[in-house]
């Protein structure tokens, strides 16, 4: 059995008693990813050399008996969203090409003080708005799985990076759906922790009310020891919370017992694939094995969650990407080729609109343009105040819910992973994929996808476990639980 | 209620966008489509429902005034397409 099909925390062991070193570790993955990678294209930017060079000095120091971090050795990728002092971060966008942060995120300065050994960055969504990770400016990530088809997304990158044996462990950020999509469609396990649980100090905002950082991992046990290394307060980020961290990794094989499990039967409607039913109804009866009790809960505003958030998220975010102004940072048009015919705007109105119609991409500039419209003198009572209440009645929905059950159990996506380019053309379409995945953000509760079948065609299907805020232990227990009692996160492509 | 290609076209400005003729007919297509879409949030009485902005009950996070560390001016301006050696450069506005 070849080293990368164990987990981080079998290798995290070894490393420890001395079975295995850092060095020989990553140089399994750089292999993996330089056998695999030209099909996959899941990394934006490889730090091969400097990887090595990390390994190399962990394993120095452990042989000097140093005390070393909670992931000492173990090569992780990151999303291109998050900063890294001096390594290129650029969201898969043209806007960012060559930007090189001066300052690490939170949770990337966690990883180092773990002494994790940061691998590439991974391909995404440009600025995380998508569903495929086709939006990407950079490249199309396909999935181990089926090489036609897309990974997910928006972290679809990192999601076929853990699929693919390239990392044992992967950021995602998830806005409204971005870990917990793509983890179902490659196979692996997705958590997105509830809001304020992991500081997105450094995370280059989308939509700052729904964007929350999370594990990508090949199953539970090693999502729980990257969540606690990134879980916790922090005061460069005035909401993140300061609520205690539970003890994820000591506590995520103790089974719950009396465990109680909400269906909402809204989510078994007429666009649900009849595979993906069947596998998250056997799952629910995995549980029921298990002891749990399962009970159905209302809620009913739903199938009002995309609705809600594509208002929110592009008010937001068309606030959050003013920054990018072509002054600052990133790409600046030259002012001398852009449109001259507009003789009322002023020089540099002509270049920020230069700059910024040449630096994003169409879905961007679209959820810009809807973002300003909704905001706009007029419309800002029909349209953002309006999904601001809403969305207060879909936070009720889980309130309710949370009183009568522990988690709530359903599919994470209607479909499993489609061919490249077959929703491109139709946002609306594209915006579906996080029917299921959406409420969990604007609630601000968790949500873990983990592996529950595969389809007759070979894809992956996922199941959603969701919890209220700040349980993200029962969540990993309980995805444990099912885990343990099957064996589909043991299943890998073949590619 | 249908967006105009001219709404979309005085949005672009406010969004600092400079749209092709082309991007200005499919994102007044698309546009318009989205908005139908988020109309049905219309069907849901919400006359008695305070808005919701932000999930966490926390306001006005205060920390203490004291002088930390901060970037240097030269980190700061790293990035920057055009600057000096103590400003970000743009063009001329006046």
């Amino acid at each position: 059995m070849s080293i990368i099909s164990k987990s981080a925390t079998q290798q995290r062991e070894m490393l420890r008693t001395g079975e295995l070193t850092s060095v020989e570790l990553t140089t399994a993955y750089l292999e993996q990813i330089k056998s695999r990678e030209s099909a996959v294209k899941a990394f934006v930017h490889l730090d091969e050399q400097q990887a090595l060079d990390a390994a190399q000095q962990i394993d120095t120091r452990r042989a000097a008996g140093e005390p070393l971090g909670d992931l000492a050795g173990i090569p992780v990728a990151v999303k291109d969203n998050l900063c890294s002092e001096g390594v290129p971060t650029t969201c898969a966008s043209k806007i960012l090409s060559g930007f090189i942060p001066p300052y690490d995120a939170t949770v990337v300065a966690k990883l180092k003080t773990a002494d994790a050994i940061l691998i590439g960055r991974t391909n995404m969504d440009e600025f995380a708005m998508g569903s495929s990770t086709e939006n990407s400016s950079i490249q199309v990530t396909s999935n181990p799985w089926n090489l036609q088809c897309i990974p997910g997304g928006s972290s679809g990158g990192s999601a076929a990076c853990i699929a693919a044996g390239f990392a044992p462990l992967a950021l995602g950020s998830d806005t409204g759906g971005s870990i917990r999509q793509p983890a179902a469609l490659c196979g692996i396990v997705g958590l997105k922790p509830s809001y304020g649980r992991v500081s997105r100090y450094g995370l280059v905002a989308f939509a700052s009310s729904l964007d929350q950082i999370g594990p990508m991992t090949g199953n539970v046990e090693d999502a729980a020891l990257l969540l606690q290394v990134l879980a916790g307060h922090d005061s460069h980020d005035s909401t993140s919370a300061d609520v205690t961290v539970d003890g994820y990794v000591e506590n995520v094989t103790q089974p719950l017992s009396g465990l109680t499990l909400g269906v909402v039967d809204e989510h078994y409607g007429d666009g649900l694939e009849a595979e993906i039913k069947s596998s998250v109804e056997e799952a629910i009866r995995v549980y029921e094995s298990l002891g749990a009790t399962i009970k159905h809960i209302e809620m009913p505003h739903a199938s009002y969650g995309i609705a809600t958030y594509y208002i929110i998220a592009p008010c937001e975010a068309s606030s959050n990407l003013a920054r990018f102004d072509g002054a600052h940072y990133g790409h600046r048009a030259d002012p001398s080729t852009s449109d001259q015919t507009s003789t009322s705007e002023d020089a540099l109105t002509r270049m920020y609109r230069s700059s910024r119609a040449a630096g994003f991409g169409d879905e961007v500039k679209r959820r810009i343009m809807l973002g300003t419209y909704a905001l706009s003198e007029g419309y800002y009572d029909a349209f953002y105040l309006k999904a601001l209440k809403v969305r207060r009645l879909i936070r009720q929905d889980y309130d309710n819910a949370f009183k009568d059950v522990d988690l709530l159990i359903g599919p994470v996506t209607a479909c499993s992973a489609f061919k490249q380019g077959e929703k491109t053309a139709d946002p609306m379409a594209m915006y579906m994929e996080d029917l299921f995945t959406v409420t969990a953000n604007l609630a601000g509760v968790a949500g873990i996808s983990i592996p529950c079948g595969l389809t007759d065609a070979g894809l992956p299907i996922g199941v959603q476990l969701q919890s209220a805020p700040f349980q993200e232990d029962k969540l990993l227990r309980a995805a444990y639980m099912f885990q343990h009692a099957t064996d589909w996160h043991q299943r890998r492509p073949e590619f | 209620m249908a967006l105009t290609r001219d709404d979309v076209e005085k949005v672009s400005l406010l969004a600092r966008l400079q749209l092709t003729d082309d991007e200005l007919n499919s994102m007044t297509e698309h546009l318009s489509q989205i908005i139908q879409y988020v109309h049905q949030l219309d069907e849901i009485n919400t006359d008695d429902v305070a808005p919701l902005a932000h999930t966490l009950d926390i306001t006005n996070v205060l920390a203490d005034d004291v002088v930390a560390d901060c970037l240097s001016r030269e980190a700061a301006l790293q990035n920057a397409p055009q600057r000096d050696e103590e400003c970000f450069r743009v063009p001329a506005v006046l």
